[in-house]
């Protein structure tokens, strides 16, 4: 197998490869949206309220804060 | 990081970048207006002597309204737009600022370096990679120091999430970073050739076909990333911000993103369609540019159904118009390139004015239009005073939306003509027609298009004369407007 014969099987695969990851993320987004672990939509909002003192839309440091309140 | 009361978005970067993008706008335009002019009437060549003639000027046209106009509109728009999706202030680190203002400094010492070498005539002859090596690394510079405000506003944000622009800014930086970096390597003549060569004239160090193939990868993905990627950037912001909807789906626009990311980069070999690279590589091209209305479509089917129960606002604000025409050239623009991506298109469309045609649909009706609503949305926050005048607007952005109209169609018929005379044979096989009677054939059309220069140059007047006044006359604002942009 020469390395262009080589080269063509890689293209081709990488692109299969890709495309099941593109499909893969896809699946991803919406089941993780029903399963209620993220809320994609609301991220809309942080072009909306973008005021330097507004709450942050997202809610990863609270969620972060209440880990820890936790584990203590 | 500070947390004061009197804390507030500092744009003085933001202002620099769009004093610069309306220099450049206007010089970049007018350049392009004379040499359409040229086209048509060919006695304007030998107006200024030697820097006059249109292979002087037609670089100099491409060069300034990519990397004067668009870029300053790109760096100005996120200056403003990326303090405000993070939350975070450019005046809560003097470093930032700091890198902020030294970026500008010496994008201004670029601009104008790059204005002056191609008028003298250096210039590497690579289509918007014509800058000489001393140039590139002054370039490299800029984009480094606009990469490390980048990532140090987002290392200092208050919005954990990054926001959708966010996503489109990084992918402009780091797009432009690596393909910049690959065609651009470079050696000075003079090294090559034992010192009979120039010091300021360098070569590609890929030669051939192989040298086309970085060449074309680059100028493809100068158009993605500097003409597409960062503009989707400034619609997902102004749009929803300025009409008060959020974006219609936001999953979408993650996927759209990454489908773009995923399919743009591969689509460059579509311009070398019909020469000397590997056939698997053009029908590469082919594919991929057609597979590439998807994402395309996706981003602009969003900002469309963002609209949705609101088309009220497309009546009543000019801003929301400029920005909803800016998506739907995005969409005709990213149909038509796919089109003339097909092989069989490509062979008669191939080295015609169609392109031209393609890419001003394209750069006049998406990309300016979405740059000149977002500035002037931005105008009222950054000056604190309402927009000069609201008929002046809705004047503009119909004598432009006829400039672009005007411009596309007398190119299709310009290119398709040209194309199919190109390639007329008679009975027994001769070609039917000379090159100078396509160029006979073809005049009215090359009139038609710089009359459409001259109306696309006045409505840019227009749009300046409106941000001037704004800066220094208008109506001042008590407090900062949420959402519709106020206009006199």
């Amino acid at each position: 197998m020469d390395i262009r014969e080589l080269q063509g099987y890689a293209s081709f695969f990488m692109t299969i490869f890709l495309v099941v990851v593109l499909y893969g993320y896809i699946v991803y987004l919406y089941r993780s949206e029903k399963k209620g672990e993220k809320d994609y939509e609301k991220l809309g909002n942080i072009a909306l309220d973008d005021e330097i003192h507004s709450e942050p839309i997202n809610d990863s440091s609270a969620n972060s804060d209440e880990k820890k309140e936790r584990n203590k | 990081m500070q947390s004061n009361a009197a804390l507030e978005y500092d744009y003085t970067v933001a202002k620099l970048f769009t004093y610069t993008a309306i220099l450049f706008g206007f010089v970049g335009m007018l350049i392009g207006t004379l040499i359409a002019a040229q086209l048509a009437f060919p006695e304007l060549n030998y107006l200024l002597g030697e820097y006059g003639t249109f292979s002087r000027l037609r670089p100099l046209h491409t060069n300034v309204v990519i990397y004067g106009f668009t870029v300053s509109g790109v760096f100005a728009t996120f200056y403003y737009s990326a303090q405000r999706v993070l939350k975070v202030s450019m005046a809560e680190s003097k470093f930032l600022m700091f890198v902020g203002k030294l970026q500008f400094v010496l994008y201004v010492i670029l601009a104008t370096a790059m204005v002056v070498t191609l008028l003298m005539g250096i210039t590497t002859t690579k289509e918007y990679a014509q800058m000489e090596w001393p140039l590139d690394v002054l370039t490299v510079l800029v984009w480094v120091l606009w990469g490390v405000a980048m990532f140090g506003l987002i290392g200092i944000r208050r919005e954990k999430a990054l926001y959708i622009s966010m996503w489109y800014f990084i992918a402009c930086f780091l797009g432009v970073a690596m393909l910049y970096l690959f065609n651009n390597m470079e050696v000075p003549t003079y090294f090559t050739s034992g010192g009979v060569g120039s010091i300021m004239h360098s070569v590609s160090m890929y030669s051939g076909t192989n040298d086309a193939l970085v060449q074309w990868w680059w100028g493809h993905n100068a158009v993605a990333f500097v003409f597409t990627v960062p503009i989707v950037a400034m619609i997902y912001y102004f749009l929803p911000k300025e009409s008060g909807q959020a974006v219609y789906s936001y999953k979408l626009s993650l996927l759209s993103f990454w489908g773009l990311m995923f399919v743009y980069l591969w689509a460059g070999s579509h311009h070398l369609l019909w020469s000397t690279v590997p056939d698997w590589m053009q029908t590469m091209g082919s594919v991929f540019s057609v597979v590439l209305i998807l994402p395309s479509w996706g981003s602009a089917i969003n900002m469309l159904l963002t609209m949705k129960g609101e088309w009220n606002q497309l009546t009543e604000n000019p801003l929301i118009k400029f920005m909803v025409l800016a998506s739907t050239f995005y969409m005709l623009s990213t149909l038509e390139g796919p089109i003339q991506a097909i092989k069989s298109v490509n062979a008669i469309a191939h080295f015609t004015d169609w392109i031209p045609g393609h890419v001003h649909d394209g750069v006049l009706g998406w990309v300016a239009f979405m740059i000149m609503a977002g500035l002037f949305h931005m105008a009222p926050r950054m000056f604190k005073r309402e927009i000069y005048s609201k008929k002046l607007i809705e004047a503009q952005f119909w004598i432009q939306t006829t400039a672009v109209v005007l411009y596309f169609t007398s190119m299709w018929i310009a290119g398709i003509t040209q194309g199919m005379m190109w390639r007329a044979v008679d009975e027994y096989g001769n070609l039917m027609y000379s090159f100078i009677d396509t160029v006979t054939v073809l005049h009215p059309y090359y009139a038609i298009r710089a009359l459409a220069g001259v109306l696309y140059v006045t409505g840019f007047v227009m749009f300046a004369y409106n941000m001037v006044k704004t800066m220094t006359s208008s109506r001042e604002l008590s407090e900062e407007p949420q959402f519709r942009s106020p206009m006199a």
